[in-house]
């Protein structure tokens, strides 16, 4: 295999008595889109925290292209090129959507102590704004004020920003987490398209957008990684129906 | 050594003073999220009403009582009319509704009673001195605050740890929605909780009437040094805000005292001169900037935040 | 920015036609009293300008900000006292003292966030409050009377009114454009991003922290010099211009004029200092009403000045 663009090993986190990451080893080689899935409460988000650096690990390593970023503070790994969306909408509220985009631009453009020029009438912040906006299929609202976006619309414009870092990886927490079915297959198609120039490491609960999309999949239950595999083999997995997908037939059945 | 001993008891009777400002802030702080500029304008009036209803009554107890109630009622008058609606709103709203409250206050006070300050004479029976040590005697009148604020501190804990309403106030402290998902009455909670951090505020300013002039403004300084309590203490900690309040009552106080001789062991006599009121005005200041540098929820977090 | 002919910007207009063309009011009517009030609500919307940068557009809550007035209004009356009277040491040296003192502020209190910001921010008020208070040498709690104005090498007379005047206006619009230019800027956006949603911020890649510090030095300095504007109005400096008191006025003008808007806090110093000197002309009890009617605007009126005038272009 050649040499993964993110390795992860022995990742752990206590939080309390309550073990979030219990040594997870993971690898993800250049080009991989890698998906997590696993119930509720299993650590995924924590494990993303810990990749794009909000949360401080107990113990273990991260590495990002062979380097080790385990201690790097959370806009140098931006910088380095780890992108990341969040699984509650975390957006500048109060600025239109291009402006939203233009800032995420406007980081990987060198340092910002420029006092004089105004920033929105900076082609090379503007230009490329525009142009993420277009991938994700926002083009037509960049004059909207964010907090007047539809739910779906929020989650496209997160995807925009992380793409608009000129990421090598993108770490997306649930894309597709409240969407409707429509907008759902929206996404599903921006993610494809998007695997073929991006290594993405994905959080998702809709099985058939993981099924569809995923290169491998890895399975996380109570903090540990059970099973790590081509969609197929995890299909076929007994550890993995029993731990997750039967749950999640059972949680079906309630509902 | 006797004069530190003395100095370590006005520290003590500082910091509980301190304590009886704080406890009503720290609790306002911790369970409505509110800054409340106007708890000194609370502490001002237990000091006129103090002074006033003494007055009139002819007896400092029965004046302290009244006084008393006074403040509790007008703090929760305050809460009903204007406070409650703040609630929810960011600190910035509550630092300039509250200091609206604090010059409507100052300015009523001073419509009322005058520009000039007013004293409030202690009863002959507590004007006396007691030997705490052979030799050493003490204004019998610090001890009785000393006495008072333990009471009340104890008071206090009792209600807060031992009783139902004690439990919603530490369960509103750290978890808000808990308690609203309990489905008590939380306007009543807050009014009961903004009432009695008023009294408290209001028996501080009583208790400190006779030693100090009675006078307009003199909750601006207090509240200040209440607040660093607070913060030190942790928001929302009763215990933190007890031990805050002491640790910065005795600090101030040994500070004024002790500087000046300290500093001249040091420096030249001028520059001591100079540079000790300064500094021993500033330690408390310090003391909270590096506290917050090293444990940036003071000391005692209160829980689940 | 497209200028159009609504209502914020007619006001705008007829506010900066009528500050440039007051002296001339005042040379008519021989009403040196206007002249002298509006000096000090032009000095006093600079500072209040330069706290909006910070609290308006940075959503940094700093209680302290009158510590800035006190500084730049010390260093011109502590060189004044010791017969260094030339603006052009004074100035420069009013400008380092307030930006050194804003660096090592700011680079404690903005490591911390919320209530904990406004505690540190005011506890270094305080500390520089009891600095200057003990300044024995420089009349201690009683303040300091400045004989000498700052002088320019006869290029103006600092203590002609007129000139005086103009001279602050001139700050005042050079410190509106300047606050223009910042807010738009690469470092402005920045500044306003961190503001809306600081965690989104870092995970973008900024780091936050040096922009913010840089915005909390850069409003501290402006203060500083309004500051030094304000010790030659008055001619005298003491410690009760930095407590904590005044901080709040100062904030009180930006939230009045409209927080994170550019004209707002010259609204709201022009709004507050008036209506001061206008209610008590009519009662000596005037903080009766303005206290409650503190209390009306944060209640109902949130947007300020700027806001009712934004309102009022829609219906």
């Amino acid at each position: 295999m050649a040499e993964a663009l993110l390795r992860i090993e022995g990742l752990t986190k206590h939080f309390g008595g309550v073990v979030a990451s219990d040594g997870i080893s993971l690898a993800v080689p250049p080009g991989e889109l890698h998906a997590l899935i696993g119930p509720n409460g299993a650590g995924k988000t924590t494990l993303i925290g810990q990749l794009s650096g909000e949360i401080v690990p107990d113990a273990g390593r991260i590495r990002f292209e062979g380097r080790d970023i385990t201690a790097l503070p959370i806009y140098r790994r931006s910088a380095l090129g780890l992108a990341r969306s969040f699984q509650i909408t975390s957006l500048f509220l109060d600025f239109t959507v291009l402006d939203n985009v233009a800032l995420a631009v406007q980081a990987h453009d060198g340092h910002s102590f420029r006092f004089w020029r105004d920033a929105r009438e900076e082609t090379r912040l503007r230009e490329p704004a525009r142009a993420a906006l277009a991938r994700v299929g926002l083009a037509d609202r960049s004059d909207v004020v964010v907090a007047n976006l539809s739910h779906g619309e929020h989650r496209q414009l997160e995807i925009a920003m992380a793409l608009a870092t000129s990421p090598r990886m993108l770490l997306l927490d649930e894309p597709m987490a409240g969407m409707g079915p429509e907008e759902s297959a929206r996404m599903v198609k921006t993610l494809g398209e998007l695997k073929q120039e991006l290594t993405i490491l994905l959080i998702e609960h809709d099985m058939e957008a993981v099924f569809a999309l995923a290169d491998r999949i890895s399975v996380m239950v109570y903090g540990r990684v059970i099973a790590s595999d081509f969609p197929d083999k995890i299909r076929a997995n007994a550890e993995v129906r029993q731990a997750y997908l039967g749950e999640r037939e059972t949680a079906g059945g309630h509902a | 050594m006797l004069l530190f001993l003395e100095q370590c008891l006005n520290g003590l009777q500082f910091g509980l003073l301190l304590f009886l400002l704080a406890a009503g802030l720290t609790l306002v702080f911790g369970i409505m999220d509110m800054v409340n500029l106007a708890h000194g304008s609370l502490y001002m009036l237990g000091a006129y009403f103090a002074a006033t209803f003494a007055a009139l009554t002819g007896s400092f107890v029965l004046g302290a009582l009244l006084a008393l109630i006074a403040t509790l009622l007008v703090g929760m008058a305050v809460e009903l009319i204007a406070l409650r609606r703040l609630y929810g709103r960011d600190h910035l709203d509550h630092v300039l509704g509250t200091f609206g409250l604090i010059l409507f206050f100052n300015e009523l006070v001073r419509l009322i009673w005058g520009p000039a300050g007013m004293n409030l004479g202690l009863p002959p029976s507590l004007n006396t001195f007691v030997e705490i040590l052979p030799g050493v005697p003490y204004p019998t009148y610090r001890l009785v605050i000393i006495a008072v604020a333990l009471l009340v501190a104890l008071f206090l804990y009792v209600v807060v740890m031992r009783t139902r309403i004690g439990m919603l106030i530490r369960a509103g402290a750290s978890n808000r929605e808990m308690v609203g998902a309990l489905g008590i009455n939380i306007k009543l909670l807050y009014t009961f909780v903004f009432g009695l951090g008023a009294a408290l505020a209001g028996l501080a300013g009583l208790l400190q009437a006779p030693i100090l002039t009675v006078q307009i403004g003199m909750g601006e300084n207090i509240l200040i040094v209440a607040f660093v309590v607070v913060v030190i203490g942790g928001i929302g900690s009763i215990r933190g805000a007890f031990i805050a309040a002491i640790i910065v009552g005795l600090i101030d106080t040994l500070g004024r005292s002790f500087l000046p001789d300290l500093l001249r062991l040091m420096l030249s006599k001028e520059a001591a001169a100079t540079a000790a009121p300064a500094l021993s005005s500033m330690l408390i200041y310090l003391l909270m900037a590096i506290i917050l540098v090293l444990r940036p929820e003071g000391l005692f977090p209160a829980s689940g935040k | 920015m497209n200028v159009s002919l609504d209502w914020r910007n007619i006001a705008v207009i007829v506010v900066l036609a009528v500050l440039v063309a007051l002296p001339l009011y005042v040379a008519v009517t021989g009403d040196r009293f206007m002249l002298t009030l509006f000096t000090r609500i032009i000095i006093l919307a600079l500072a209040a300008m330069s706290l909006n940068l910070i609290l308006g557009y940075g959503g940094m809550m700093s209680l302290g900000h009158a510590a800035y007035l006190g500084i730049g209004g010390y260093a011109v009356g502590i060189l004044a006292h010791d017969g260094i009277t030339s603006g052009f040491v004074q100035w420069p040296i009013v400008i380092a003292v307030s930006a050194l003192f804003a660096l090592v502020v700011g680079s404690m209190c903005l490591r911390t966030r919320g209530v904990y910001f406004i505690m540190l921010t005011l506890a270094f008020a305080q500390m520089a409050y009891y600095i200057v208070a003990g300044l024995a040498r420089y009349g201690g709690d009683d303040g300091l009377t400045i004989y000498k104005r700052s002088q320019f090498a006869g290029l103006i007379d600092l203590s002609n009114k007129v000139q005086f005047y103009y001279l602050c206006l001139a700050f005042l619009f050079g410190g509106l454009y300047l606050s223009r230019r910042l807010i738009n800027s690469r470092f402005g956006m920045v500044i306003q991003g961190s503001r809306s949603n600081d965690r989104r911020m870092q995970a973008i890649g900024f780091p936050t922290f040096r922009y913010r510090l840089a915005g909390f030095v850069i409003a501290g300095t402006m203060c500083g010099l309004a500051g030094a504007l304000l010790a030659n109005h008055t001619e005298f400096v003491s410690p009760a211009m930095m407590y904590w008191t005044r901080s709040v006025d100062l904030m009180v003008m930006v939230i009045l004029g409209g927080m994170g808007s550019l004209f707002g806090p010259l609204f709201g110093a022009i709004a507050l200092l008036v209506f001061e000197e206008a209610l008590s002309q009519v009662t000596e009890y005037w903080q009766i009403i303005l206290g409650p009617l503190l209390l009306l605007v944060v209640l109902f009126a949130r947007g300020g000045i700027a806001g009712l005038l934004t309102s009022g272009r829609h219906g």
